[in-house]
């Protein structure tokens, strides 16, 4: 495994948060840590049930294997394992892998010596996953209102919970969250498509520089955000992207009970023109 | 001036956030929530708390009034004029008429009706729409009580609660008077109406879904029956249209899509809830009731009882429903005045067969385990 120059200064002992020396040390080219053992004890428990509910379960077929969480009427409790145990438990097993996942990533930062934009980054994914299944069940007081574990069964599951509020497209926060995820992928396209072509230049031509990257913008839309600027942005419009995702479900239910457009009644009832 | 506007745009968006979160009406936990689907579907109504205990105060229904002596006197040979219910008896007669003036007219008492110098006149025009609302409530509890309102029944008070007009009646809308300009046409869509809950959906939704007699008319389905085109199939307007009947609906009933529908496949019935065939005779049931009973009293009704396009006062699901998946919270507002259950229309035209050409399946298939 090759490694560059500076890996050998930066494979040192410390910077952990949690265990000291314990799991302090590298297998391969990975950093294992204290929480990558946790990582992978979450994540293997998790796939397992996950396994073994599929064999409990009618089907094979990937696409409708469905792990489905409790009736509601358990609300907060524990629920027999194959009527929505096994779901409670691998939410446990994915929240703590997901978690597990971040905190090494944390370390690994502490070792390098670097921000923490990478782990911060993750969390919002993490928050947005938590939203979903643990803070918006436990405010409408059931852990049936998670989302199932299936490929086809989320999608049913997405669709009826949309439903749930009549037209989930007149949710503002959803309005918002779809906004940015496509803002984040023009972003990106933009971005790349501008580093392919100034380093695939024309032939016999050299490699230009971000001088000519800067100019292409300011030539075409006035205005060139720069090299380090595109990346603060692209990195502001995922995570918008992920919170307002968050936002737009812990609202529908807990903060909103009827049809999203109603909602809009405030902005009709606007002293100006109501 | 960079100030000034600066300043002038975070005033306005300070003063719009304080109005989003102050007046649009954010509900707040603990929530009820009532499970129809197998588990994991999202099939699920939610409620807060406080809104179903809220609900279910403004929605008792009044106690009925204490029985009639029995009695031989029939009231058709006692009074004059008397011509829905002529084969009650007298007692029983004039305890109903005491509850229509509490259901319909408190205030107004029986003057409403009546010309109290002689009770049998047909002059006021309130007397004749009465002795036809009488003959609805029978057909609604006779012809329609196996495949709509079942035991629960409904009364004068179902619709009206105490108002001699109820509260949730409607006409067909002729959307704004816009002859010329810019907007000239507006598609008949985009008004934020209440009928179809602000939504931007056809807001006159309910002319062509409710308003037709041949209650076989005018199917609202849409969706494709095959996977891929095999005609032109329905415009997308048709699916507005629907969309905004199916969101008075759920308005009406204070349910969302899912008390009827597992949206994954909204038109297939094996994967409904038994409460879309219900649904599916309540748009039947409104059909017949404006055509053939409240349509024919247009030229009844006084012009200002009568709509923008001079219609008829008509019904819709809210009107009975106010909110409320069973209408008075469920109660059986009909077992103590049996005779308002059965019809005594002698001449009439005959209710149109309320068989189903494409009947709906009375169960759907079992959730998968």
């Amino acid at each position: 495994m090759a490694m560059l120059s500076f890996e050998r200064k930066y494979r040192i002992r410390g910077g952990t948060l949690m265990g000291g020396d314990l799991f302090d040390f590298w297998v391969g080219p990975f950093y294992v840590g204290f929480f990558g053992v946790t990582t992978l004890f979450f994540s293997v428990l998790g796939t397992a049930l996950i396994l073994y509910g599929a064999a409990l379960g009618p089907t094979w077929n990937i696409w409708q294997i469905n792990i489905a969480p409790p009736d509601l009427k358990y609300g907060l409790a524990l629920a027999p394992l194959q009527e929505g145990g096994l779901w409670q438990i691998i939410t446990f097993c994915a929240v703590g892998a997901f978690s597990s996942w971040a905190l090494r990533e944390v370390e690994i930062c502490r070792k390098l010596g670097i921000g923490y934009h990478v782990p911060f980054a993750f969390s919002v994914a993490i928050l947005a996953y938590v939203t979903l299944v643990v803070v918006r069940p436990l405010l409408m007081g059931a852990w049936g209102h998670g989302f199932p574990y299936g490929i086809l069964s989320h999608l049913d599951w997405v669709s009826n919970t949309g439903y749930q509020y009549l037209h989930f497209h007149y949710n503002p926060a959803h309005m918002l969250a779809v906004s940015f995820f496509f803002t984040t992928t023009l972003a990106l396209s933009l971005h790349g498509s501008l580093i392919l072509s100034s380093t695939n230049p024309g032939k016999g031509e050299v490699v230009k520089t971000p001088e000519h990257e800067d100019t292409f913008f300011r030539d075409t839309i006035g205005y060139s955000i720069g090299t380090l600027g595109i990346h603060r942005l692209g990195l502001f419009l995922a995570l918008s992207a992920g919170f307002w995702s968050a936002v737009c479900i812990v609202i529908s239910g807990p903060f909103w009970t009827r049809g999203w457009p109603e909602w809009w009644g405030w902005w009709l009832n606007l002293p100006v023109w109501r | 001036m960079k100030t000034f506007f600066t300043i002038l745009g975070a005033s306005v968006a300070f003063f719009l956030t304080v109005a989003m979160f102050g007046t649009s009406g954010w509900d707040r936990p603990p929530l009820v929530t009532q499970q129809n689907g197998f588990r994991g579907t999202a099939m699920a109504q939610i409620h807060t708390r406080d809104g179903v205990a809220e609900k279910k105060d403004a929605n008792l229904a009044p106690a009925p009034a204490d029985p009639a002596e029995p009695g031989e006197e029939l009231a058709g040979t006692t009074y004059e004029n008397v011509q829905v219910l002529k084969n009650v008896s007298v007692n029983e007669f004039n305890r109903l008429m005491a509850s229509m003036t509490e259901w319909v007219s408190p205030e107004q008492g029986c003057t409403y009706c009546h010309n109290t110098e002689n009770m049998a006149d047909d002059g006021l025009y309130q007397k004749k729409v009465a002795r036809r609302m009488l003959q609805m409530t029978q057909h609604i509890n006779a012809a329609w009580k196996e495949n709509h309102v079942g035991g629960t029944g409904v009364t004068c008070y179902t619709c009206h609660r105490g108002q001699p007009v109820p509260a949730n009646i409607w006409f067909t809308d002729p959307g704004p008077n816009r002859p010329g300009g810019f907007i000239a046409r507006n598609n008949g869509q985009n008004m934020a109406a209440p009928s179809v809950g602000l939504a931007s959906l056809p807001y006159d939704t309910l002319t062509e879904y409710l308003a037709d007699k041949s209650i076989d008319n005018n199917a609202i389905r849409v969706n494709a029956t095959t996977a891929l085109p095999t005609t032109k199939g329905k415009p997308i307007q048709d699916a507005e249209k629907t969309y905004g009947l199916m969101i008075h609906m759920s308005e009406g009933l204070g349910v969302n899509c899912t008390f009827c529908h597992n949206t994954r496949a909204i038109s297939n019935w094996s994967q409904s809830t038994p409460q879309r065939t219900t649904a599916w005779h309540g748009i039947r049931m409104v059909r017949d009731l404006n055509g053939n009973y409240l349509e024919p009293l247009t030229s009844t009704f006084p012009p200002n009882r009568l709509g923008a396009l001079g219609d008829a006062p008509k019904v819709n699901c809210t009107t009975c429903h106010n909110g409320q998946s069973k209408p008075l919270n469920g109660a059986h507002v009909v077992e103590a005045y049996p005779e308002l259950a059965t019809s005594t229309e002698v001449v009439s035209a005959a209710p149109p067969a309320t068989a189903p050409p494409e009947p709906a399946p009375a169960m759907p298939a079992p959730a998968p385990q």
